[in-house]
């Protein structure tokens, strides 16, 4: 059975440690295989469970797992990490294609946590600025010390229009404050028809942030979701990542909107 | 083949079976019931005829045979992950036709959508069926609305009369056993109607989604699981993994079965969860049950068994459900 078993984890060793803020760490795991941006690894510590936790970077031998210390799972992986392994299995999901934006505007719009998922495009077309007609990221954070990947920020700044926003701002900080929603209108966009936007985020800034770039007159088309549930199995068993006919870990994460937009829960 | 065998050869039968195979079957648990001096129906393991309860419905599937309420998947002794064995001897098992048509449902899932699960089809590969026969309806039936009260496809069919036995064999292991036996033509019971029946609408508009009609259920609903739990074509589980308390080195990866009404099926990490409105959850329940499933499948996933109805403690009725979406889908489209 071991070679057919899809439940099997495998063991991928931590290479390195980044630390964006208290609760929230990269870490940098062993894995050649084949992997996209939005799609998502079940990692776990046996004895202690599995979590369904996205990609946040791809390189040639590794993947970036950005997790956050909010779950029985992800507290037990802070404790124990240190020189160490973790079990993987995945990745599972469809993950962003990043053929769908080459040579496109694109307007990348994501909420906290929600950066993970689609950072590997932002890094793409940080390294390939050629291969899109204008690339804006706009990131918003709860506040300034909720920021997360501050180093790939400064290097995504050289190619790329960034703009990052807090919702709260604290005394000493002196970058944007306001919701992801706020800069939208005034991002300027060439050819409206064919400019593509991305959104990943908390439901309700996802729904806010999409209705902006409908007035904007983004085509439904053009837009790019990726939703967040509870994967438990990633392989469409155990339910609990299912919307109406959807299974998220099989057919999604990643949706157009004009399916997403059918996503009733 | 169909035979009639006296009751005595038949024990003799299971008990040559029982060398190789374990037989589960409906069984009366005296006093187990939910209410005080009633009984619970559920399956076991038996050994005679005589144990098994022919004449009322089970208060719980035959689903945990292939799906055990909590499945070790694997055993963890510090790095070494061993997966855990199969177990020792093939299954029969005897179920009623609602149940048998569930079946297809479990396969669906566990099967053919996404990868095939290795420690369902290990258990389903080596377990044969043996209908029950339904000579009237239960309470809360609905089979024939949903086309399940008519069976084929079981291994055999075995009827207890008042002094012999009934079997309808397509298992060529039976037919061997019983080649000495009394050939006699044996037609499985089946019920043509049941008192309650549903209609289901072809098609289901966005707008019932949002329909006051679920908020109904807001309140009513305790959340408590129970017809996830009886359902037959409920699949969803939870991983659990534990450690042993005098070993902390060694423990092992679980699945549980889960259910999409009680508290905690949605949560996501930081807090956040989906449907937190007991009248959302009973829209999920019964959108998957007669519309989600059928979009993906092609298949009604309810099989009209009524146990849901059967269990529930505050006597929410889920055929009545149906029938209410019908209502407000004929208006919608009036």
């Amino acid at each position: 059975m071991t070679t057919t078993n899809p439940y099997t984890p495998f063991l991928s060793e931590i290479k390195e440690v980044i630390k964006h803020t208290d609760i929230e760490y990269t870490f940098r795991m062993t894995f050649s295989g084949d992997a996209k941006p939005g799609q998502f690894f079940e990692v776990s510590l046996p004895k202690f469970g599995e979590a369904p936790i996205s990609i946040s970077g791809i390189a040639e031998d590794t993947v970036d797992l950005t997790i956050r210390r909010v779950g029985k799972v992800t507290d037990e992986i802070f404790e124990n990490y240190v020189g160490d392994s973790l079990f993987l299995r995945g990745p599972y999901g469809n993950g962003f294609s990043i053929d769908n934006y080459i040579d496109k505007e694109i307007i990348l719009i994501a909420g906290g946590t929600g950066l993970s998922p689609v950072k590997g495009i932002a890094d793409y077309f940080s390294a390939h600025p050629k291969e899109t007609k204008g690339f804006t990221l706009v990131a918003g954070f709860k506040s300034p010390n909720d920021v997360l990947f501050k180093a790939d920020f400064e290097k995504w700044k050289k190619n790329l229009n960034v703009i990052l926003t807090v919702d709260t701002p604290i005394d000493g900080y002196c970058g944007k404050s306001g919701m992801v929603t706020e800069y939208i209108s005034s991002i300027p966009v060439k050819n409206i028809d064919d400019a593509i936007g991305i959104v990943v985020g908390p439901p309700m800034m996802m729904k806010c942030t999409i209705d902006e770039l409908l007035k904007k007159g983004f085509k439904e088309a053009n837009i790019w979701i990726s939703q967040e549930r509870k994967m438990c199995c990633g392989i469409g068993k155990c339910g609990h990542c299912k919307i109406d006919d959807t299974y998220i870990c099989l057919d999604g994460p990643v949706f157009n909107y004009t399916k997403g937009k059918f996503l009733k829960d | 083949m169909g035979y009639q065998i006296n009751k005595t050869k038949m024990n003799t039968l299971f008990t040559d079976l029982l060398e190789n195979y374990t037989i589960y079957a409906p069984k009366r648990f005296v006093g187990g019931g939910t209410f005080a001096d009633t009984d619970c129906i559920r399956y076991g393991e038996i050994s005679t005829l005589e144990e098994i309860e022919f004449s009322e419905k089970s208060d719980y599937s035959f689903k945990e045979v292939l799906l055990p309420i909590s499945e070790t998947l694997f055993y963890f002794t510090e790095a070494v992950i061993k997966e855990s064995d199969p177990p020792p001897k093939e299954a029969i098992v005897f179920l009623r036709s609602c149940d048998l048509h569930s079946l297809n449902r479990l396969d669906t899932i566990y099967l053919k959508n996404g990868p095939v699960d290795p420690y369902y089809k290990r258990l389903r590969d080596h377990t044969h069926f043996i209908l029950m026969g339904c000579e009237n309806t239960f309470e809360n039936c609905f089979c024939v609305s949903m086309g399940t009260n008519l069976s084929t496809n079981y291994d055999a069919y075995i009827k207890v009369t008042a002094e012999d036995v009934l079997i309808d064999s397509h298992w060529n292991l039976l037919d061997q056993a019983l080649a000495n036996s009394q050939p006699f033509t044996v037609v499985p019971d089946s019920v043509s109607i049941n008192k309650i029946s549903v209609e289901i609408p072809e098609s289901i508009p966005q707008s019932v989604f949002d329909s006051t009609l679920w908020d109904d259920y807001t309140t009513r609903c305790i959340a408590c699981g129970r017809c996830n739990f009886v359902c037959p074509t409920c699949t969803c589980f939870t991983m659990q993994d534990l450690f042993y308390s005098d070993n902390g080195k060694a423990g092992e990866r679980r699945r549980v079965w889960a259910s999409c009404q009680v508290d905690g099926y949605t949560d996501v990490a930081g807090g956040h969860a989906f449907r937190e409105n007991k009248g959302q959850r009973m829209r999920f329940k019964v959108m998957h049950k007669i519309s989600d499933y059928k979009k993906r499948f092609d298949t009604q996933m309810c099989t009209g068994c009524g146990r849901c109805d059967d269990i529930c403690p505050e006597y929410i009725s889920f055929s009545n459900c149906i029938n209410k979406v019908n209502a407000l889908v004929k208006e919608e489209n009036r």
